[in-house]
């Protein structure tokens, strides 16, 4: 149960602040600024204990979002929620930037105070909420009391997050698979944790209460329909995942994926993250890098970095981005490189090369100079690794869309009336190479 | 712009750029323009740290990795730079770090500026070295070096330049490499006066943190000349040096005396207006003149009548001033001025020889302690307290008691009332005493925690110390139980017992108080303890009158025994055996008390044990020997109160303790009171008190070995009764003949040694075990036992001994063993003689060992007609002894029946017609005979005497045996 949200800007200035529970005091608000924002040690864990009291905070740009509880409560769905909080002021207001808080202030109240009652998180579904809280505020005199009550029967009814007569002249569909892929690589080669954690984004522009169902290439699933056609995922190799976990929105029905597996449900209207899942097994690794470190002397670095793509030759990875640490004594560097840019960046001890795009089963190559200043200081240089950032159009899990169906028994339209649309977009989590 | 100003006296200042550097940390100042202040005048300010201020701490992280990168790149050494930008970096650098980043290169350019020639230069790389460079870095030669250039260079910027430097690294590198050369500069004729100045401070810094590498030398004589120096500043720096070497040798700074006086005369007695300069808001001088005076304290009053007029003139002077009306409203200027007076003061304090100006001293801090300004009366009460142990202004601290005394009650700083508590403590003598006491009782209910139990350890001290009547005493400590009974230690109750034991005159008193305090319906459970001890002992000096009689105490005893903590429960149980003696008509009552399940299944086995041994004990037991066991408390020795080594341990070995002393010496006289112990029983320190003071924990003593019979255990276990427990002169008979009994048990105990024994016999073998305890605290050295015979017992008794440790630790106990063999019949015993150091003086103690004939004996069974068939066999006048005498102990058939057992001849029932009459039998076992003895004992009740009739086949052992046995009686 949360006790209360503080939110403040860089400086430490508090710019929302809402207690829902009593056993909160003013001071809670100056014990986070002085122990966290303005601690003289960078606080890195998200949970701070700070005399009894738990302070759960995210920090967007140059905001701070704390959620602050003297309960033993779920740090995941604390989180949770708070993310969820980012993503409906996103949607009402767009960037949260302290500008934007300070104008709409108002506006955070009244989410706030729609969200959570008595710390306990309520709906926070955009969709639902722009109902009822518009930018406008409610005019009574135009809305008639059977639109009010419709409000209040949505809200407190079954489906919280959807409400009867939408209606589309184009009924649409976008589904986009979006995964980040996580890696930490030994020089050698050999990998040494590799995970994808990947979601489901879903935009339905869709009349009516439609009844969804999504397929995907899930193991389980594969297996049972296809023991009469095991021939056939033998044939063409990966064919189906094996998800480590998932979680889905309120909205799938979960009864049912747990005695079926399958995942149906009433979608909200426009944008919603369908599912969320992780996967760990045959994650195909969009890029290799092989580092090359040399020390000559005590007072020069030579570094080569060979970058490899793997994937279809036909796709196209997109910002590249590879950074390699320098030593924290270098005094200068030359870099050599045959595709991109790459700069040496003083501000943070890094070499960046940038590369716009790269097509499937390609290499490239980056080899840099680095003149060190002898110190006093014994200390020898830790090598931190060598990190990756790029944007893939596949799914590094192998997740793949088998069917989206849709079912309006009401309304005059069907399944194939329904334009989809299919995206996958593989993104660098940390993507890591020791040297 | 940075306060150093060329040629200046800076060592503050040099900390002050860096404390200033430190201070600028805070975020909402602009740092660009303090990175400009670090600049020195000369460099442009275009020129300066350009680094921003950051939006976040991430931002500035990348500002200043980028700036580091870039003085990486110009430190690089490809291209020479020029002094001015190497400066510029360095600062940049020091900079950063203040900041608080790490910074691991750029020293050795630091080192490089510091042979510039240019003032700006070598200034930063000082500044650079003296924050960064730690000491064992390898760079130090090369800093020494440089150091050690500017020292020679003449040049007095450079020199102090370098001096602050060594000052402000102050390492042990530094003073090996510096020391010698630092006192040279100091007492050179040629050094300038600033530069004097600088080096007599690093030099002050230097012998604070390595003493021993500062070589004393013919510089010291110079360095007191100083003292005389025209220029002031050169004299302030000097007088800190002199105080602080003054204090580890005095003797080579003696001459310091008068050069000091004289100084100091010419400062008080200066018009304002010949030190302009040093003249602090009308006051002249303040920093030199408390430093003089402070110096002038590590010494004894000057001898030379001309110093000493002086001198007491100078402290006239300023306790005259201090009567002046106050030149200035600022509180600088009184800030000064006191500063001077309290100065003043200390040193007339540290004299103690001048009556006149210590009762000036006393009378001008009164005025002080009704001053709005809280520093003011806290360091008036402060100073009071040391005047008030001076013999000439004790007198003149008394006038003030009345402000004393309301001190604690209307000042609003906590600190200031303890300090007035301690003032009230230390002014207290005889005719002050009620008064004082009352009043810190009386502030004791609304103290302060935190300094509640040192004022009820001051209130218990005074109270004993000074108290005529011993019911205003116990009054008293009654009182301070009842108002801060948590805070009141185990020491001051302790104490209250000891002084009502001790003093017969107050004991009746003290019972009916405790009984009248414990009507409380809510009493402190200190005040039950008191309350069960005193009634304990004393509970029958009050039982005459109806409202207290015996069953009444009992009860109101045992209305508060639930309440209690186990401990007390286990006195508690004490006092109640102890009322079974005193009031046998309560026996019944408490036994059912004692035999309830709540006792005797009691879980805390120390309250099990005690109610089961008490139980057994009071139906048992006789009434004689119960009036034995639990006969009152014998008187403690006098000692050095517990409670004043509580207070001084509380106050740790500050000056308290020589207050004390002080206080002690003064008071001697005055009452009988705790005299100074002599130092053997003094040290003498008990290792648990309560075991020792209260000697009740003692009173069952668990027995030592196995009970040798069933019949013999009441006897032996109780026999050692805390009275016999008393030291006793070596070579007691009394304790001897206790043994002549019984095998286990304590033979001699003093103040330091306890010998224990335990022994067995067969036949004519036998074999003890001799233990000696170590009851102090300390080690035993040279601890040589002997064993002594006569010639004529060598003969008859062979004894073989093995030698034992020769040291023996505090609270630690050695044991011998001794072979024994009888040879023959004896009569005499061996003695045991015990030579053994403790402290510094020699111990030698001699007992009698308990190796009887008769513990050879072995007893044998017989019917009647056999007994009395032997019985006439021995006939012969020459084997029958007889011998009648008086009872000396109780006439009780048990008791009798189980020393006969215990003499070692079995005990032959229905032989004699007479059932009253006792009869035994054994053989004597020795190496060449074996003797059969016969006993009849036949005791006559109403004359109280006994006719004891011994029939052996010897003559000399029915003598001996009888002898033994008679004792016994």
């Amino acid at each position: 149960m949360i006790g209360g949200l503080f939110i403040y800007n860089h400086k430490g200035e508090v710019l929302i602040s809402r207690v829902y529970r009593d056993d909160i005091g003013r001071n809670a608000v100056d014990a986070f600024r002085v122990n966290v924002i303005h601690a003289r040690q960078q606080v890195r864990s998200p949970v701070t204990n700070i005399a009894r009291t738990s302070f759960f905070h995210v920090k967007r740009s140059n905001i701070w979002l704390a959620a602050v509880t003297k309960q033993n409560v779920n740090a995941a769905m604390v989180f949770e929620f708070l993310y969820k909080m980012c993503d409906v002021m996103a949607a009402y207001f767009g960037k949260i930037s302290e500008e934007n808080i300070k104008n709409n202030f108002v506006l955070i109240y009244e989410l706030l105070d729609e969200i959570l009652d008595f710390g306990y998180p309520q709906n926070s579904e955009t969709g639902a909420l722009k109902t009822f809280i518009t930018q406008q505020g409610i005019k009574s005199q135009h809305q008639t009391k059977e639109e009010q009550s419709q409000i209040t029967s949505q809200v407190t009814g079954q489906i919280g997050w959807r409400w009867e007569g939408i209606k589309y002249r184009r009924n649409e569909l976008f589904l986009d698979v979006l995964e980040s892929v996580n890696l930490l690589m030994s020089p050698q080669g050999q990998v040494l944790s590799a995970h994808v954690s990947g979601r489901v984004v879903m935009k339905s522009y869709l009349s009516g209460m439609p009844e969804c169902k999504f397929g995907m290439n899930d193991k389980i699933v594969i297996e049972k329909q296809g023991k009469g056609t095991a021939d056939e995922t033998s044939k063409s190799g990966k064919q189906s995942i094996a998800i480590d976990d998932c979680t889905f929105h309120q909205c799938v029905r979960l009864s049912k994926f747990d005695s079926e597996r399958s995942i149906s449900f009433i979608p909200p209207d426009r944008e919603f993250e369908l599912m969320r899942y992780r996967t760990t097994k045959d994650i195909i690794l969009p890029f290799r890098v092989i580092p090359l470190v040399r020390e000559v002397g005590h007072t020069k670095l030579e570094v080569k970095v060979v970058i490899k793509s793997n994937f279809k030759p036909s796709l196209l990875a997109q910002k590249i981005e590879v950074r390699i640490p320098t030593p924290l004594n270098t005094s200068g560097v030359q870099v050599i490189c045959m595709k991109g840019k790459a700069k040496y960046k003083a501000s943070e001890n890094a070499i960046v090369w940038k590369i716009k795009r790269m097509a499937g089963m390609k290499e490239s190559q980056i080899s840099a100079e680095i003149e060190l200043l002898p110190t006093n200081d014994k200390k020898k240089w830790a090598r931190p690794p060598i990190s990756m950032n790029f944007e893939v159009p596949f799914a590094p899990s192998g997740l793949k869309v088998r069917y989206l169906k849709v079912f309006e028994p009401k309304l005059n339209y069907s399944d194939h009336d329904v334009i989809k649309w299919v995206r996958y977009i593989g993104r660098s989590g940390i993507y890591e190479t020791r040297c | 712009m940075v306060p150093v100003g060329r040629g200046m006296p800076f060592i503050p200042s040099v900390l002050a750029v860096v404390g200033a550097g430190a201070a600028r940390m805070s975020r909402d100042t602009p740092w660009c323009l303090e990175a400009f202040y670090l600049i020195p005048p000369g460099t442009h300010a275009n020129e300066g740290i350009q680094v921003g201020r950051g939006k976040s701490k991430e931002a500035e992280i990348k500002r200043i990795n980028k700036e580091l990168a870039n003085i990486r790149s110009k430190f690089k050494g490809d291209r020479a730079l020029d002094g001015y930008s190497k400066k510029k970096y360095v600062c940049k650098l020091l900079f950063i770090f203040l900041l608080g980043h790490d910074i691991d290169f750029g020293h050795m350019e630091a080192v490089n500026l510091l042979s510039s020639n240019r003032y700006t230069e070598k200034q930063i790389g000082y500044l650079f070295i003296s924050v960064l460079v730690n000491s064992n870095s390898e760079l130090i030669r090369l800093i020494n070096n440089a150091i050690k250039n500017d020292l020679a260079s003449r040049n007095p910027t450079f020199m102090g330049l370098a001096l602050h430097c060594i000052a402000n690294v102050g390492s042990r590198e530094m003073a090996e490499a510096f020391a010698g050369e630092i006192p040279r500069i100091l007492v050179a004729g040629d050094t300038m006066d600033s530069v004097k100045q600088s080096a007599a401070l690093c030099l002050l810094r230097l012998y604070r943190t390595s003493p021993d590498l500062v070589p004393m030398g013919d510089w010291t004589s110079r360095v007191v000349h100083l003292l005389n120096d025209q220029h002031l500043g050169v004299v302030t720096a000097a007088t800190s040096l002199i105080t602080t070497l003054a204090q580890k040798n005095p003797e080579e700074f003696k001459t310091s005396v008068s050069l000091a006086v004289s100084r100091l005369s010419r400062i008080v007695t200066s018009a304002s207006t010949d030190l302009q300069d040093y003249t602090y808001y009308f006051v002249p001088a303040p920093w030199l003149s408390v430093k003089l005076l402070r110096l002038l304290q590590c010494y004894p009053p000057p001898e030379d009548p001309a110093v000493r007029g002086r001198l007491t003139e100078c402290l006239e002077a300023i306790l005259n001033k201090a009567q002046e009306p106050p030149k200035s409203k600022k509180v600088q200027h009184s800030n000064a001025k006191n500063a001077v007076l309290f100065e003043a003061i200390s040193l007339v304090i540290h004299h103690d020889s001048e009556p006149n100006l210590l009762v000036r001293a006393c009378n001008q801090l009164g005025q002080f302690l009704q001053h709005r300004e809280t520093n003011l009366r806290y360091l008036a009460l402060e100073s009071m307290c040391t005047l008030a142990s001076s013999e000439f202004s004790h007198e003149a601290v008394k006038t003030h008691i009345e402000t004393v005394i309301n001190a604690p009650q209307t000042e609003r700083d906590v600190s200031v009332r303890q300090r007035a508590v301690d003032l009230l403590y230390a002014m207290c003598d005889r005719s002050n005493a009620q008064q004082i006491v009352a009043e810190m009782l009386s502030y004791l209910e609304t103290a302060d925690y935190s300094i509640r139990e040192e004022i009820v350890l001051k209130v218990a001290i005074l109270a004993e110390k000074y108290a005529v009547d011993y019911t205003w005493y116990v009054d008293t400590i009654l009182n301070l139980i009842r108002i801060a009974g948590d805070y009141v230690s185990e020491e001051v109750w302790y104490r209250v017992i000891q002084i009502v034991i001790n003093r017969d005159d107050v004991q009746g008193y003290a019972a009916k108080t405790v009984f009248e305090a414990l009507q409380a319906s809510a009493c402190h459970e200190n005040l039950v303890k008191v309350g069960g001890y005193i009634l304990g002992e004393f509970g029958n000096l009050i039982a005459g009158d109806p409202r207290s009689s015996p069953l009444t105490q009992f009860h109101l005893l045992h209305s508060k025994f639930h309440l209690c903590s186990v401990p007390t429960r286990a006195l508690l149980l004490s006092t109640y055996i102890k009322f079974v003696n005193l009031f046998p008509e309560v026996k019944g009552t408490i036994q059912d008390v004692l035999r309830s399940d709540s006792q005797l299944k009691n879980a805390d086995v120390e309250l099990q044990q005690r109610a089961v041994e008490y139980l057994r004990l009071s139906t048992v037991a006789s009434t004689d020997i119960l009036a034995t066991v639990l006969e009152e408390m014998p008187p403690f020795p006098e000692r050095e109160s517990s409670i004043l080594a509580k207070l001084k341990k509380k106050k740790g070995p500050s000056t308290v303790t020589d207050l004390e002393e002080a206080k002690r010496e003064r008071s001697a006289d005055v009452n009988g009171g705790p005299e100074p112990a002599p130092a053997s029983t003094s040290a003498v320190s008990t290792p648990s008190p309560s075991a020792d003071l209260l000697g009740l924990g003692a009173a069952p003593p668990a027995p030592a070995g196995p009970p040798p019979s069933s019949g013999g255990l009441l006897v032996d276990v109780f026999s050692d009764s805390p009275s016999a427990a008393a030291p006793l002169a070596p070579g007691s008979e009394d304790n001897f003949a206790r043994f002549v009994c019984k095998n286990n048990g304590v033979l001699f105990e003093n103040q330091l040694l306890q010998i224990g024994l335990k022994s067995e016999f067969r036949q004519n073998l036998g074999r003890m075990f001799i233990f000696y305890g170590n009851k102090t605290s300390t080690q035993f050295l040279n601890f040589t036992p002997t064993l002594i015979c006569s010639d004529d017992l060598q003969a008859n008794l062979s004894l073989q001994t093995k030698p034992v440790d020769p040291a023996v630790d505090g609270g630690a106990q050695v044991q011998q063993a001794v072979n024994i063999e009888c040879v023959s019949d004896f009569t005499e015993a061996p003695v045991l003689n015990i030579q053994f150091r403790y402290g510094g003086t020699f111990q030698n103690v001699s007992v009698k060992l308990p190796i009887t004939l008769n513990k050879f004996f072995q007893p044998t069974e017989m019917a009647s007609q056999d007994f009395f068939q032997r019985w006439k066999q021995l006939s012969n006048p020459q084997q029958e002894v007889q011998s009648i005498f008086k009872a000396k102990h109780p006439m009780d058939t048990e008791v009798t029946k189980a020393k006969i057992i215990g003499f070692g001849s079995a005990l032959l029932e229905e032989v004699d017609p007479n059932p009253a009459n006792f009869v035994g039998a054994g053989i004597i076992h020795t190496r060449t005979a074996q003797i059969g003895c016969l006993l009849r004992l036949e005791p006559n009740l109403q004359a109280q005497m006994y006719r004891l009739t011994l029939r052996t086949s010897r003559e000399t052992v029915s003598q001996r045996l009888c002898e033994l046995l008679s004792e016994q009686f």
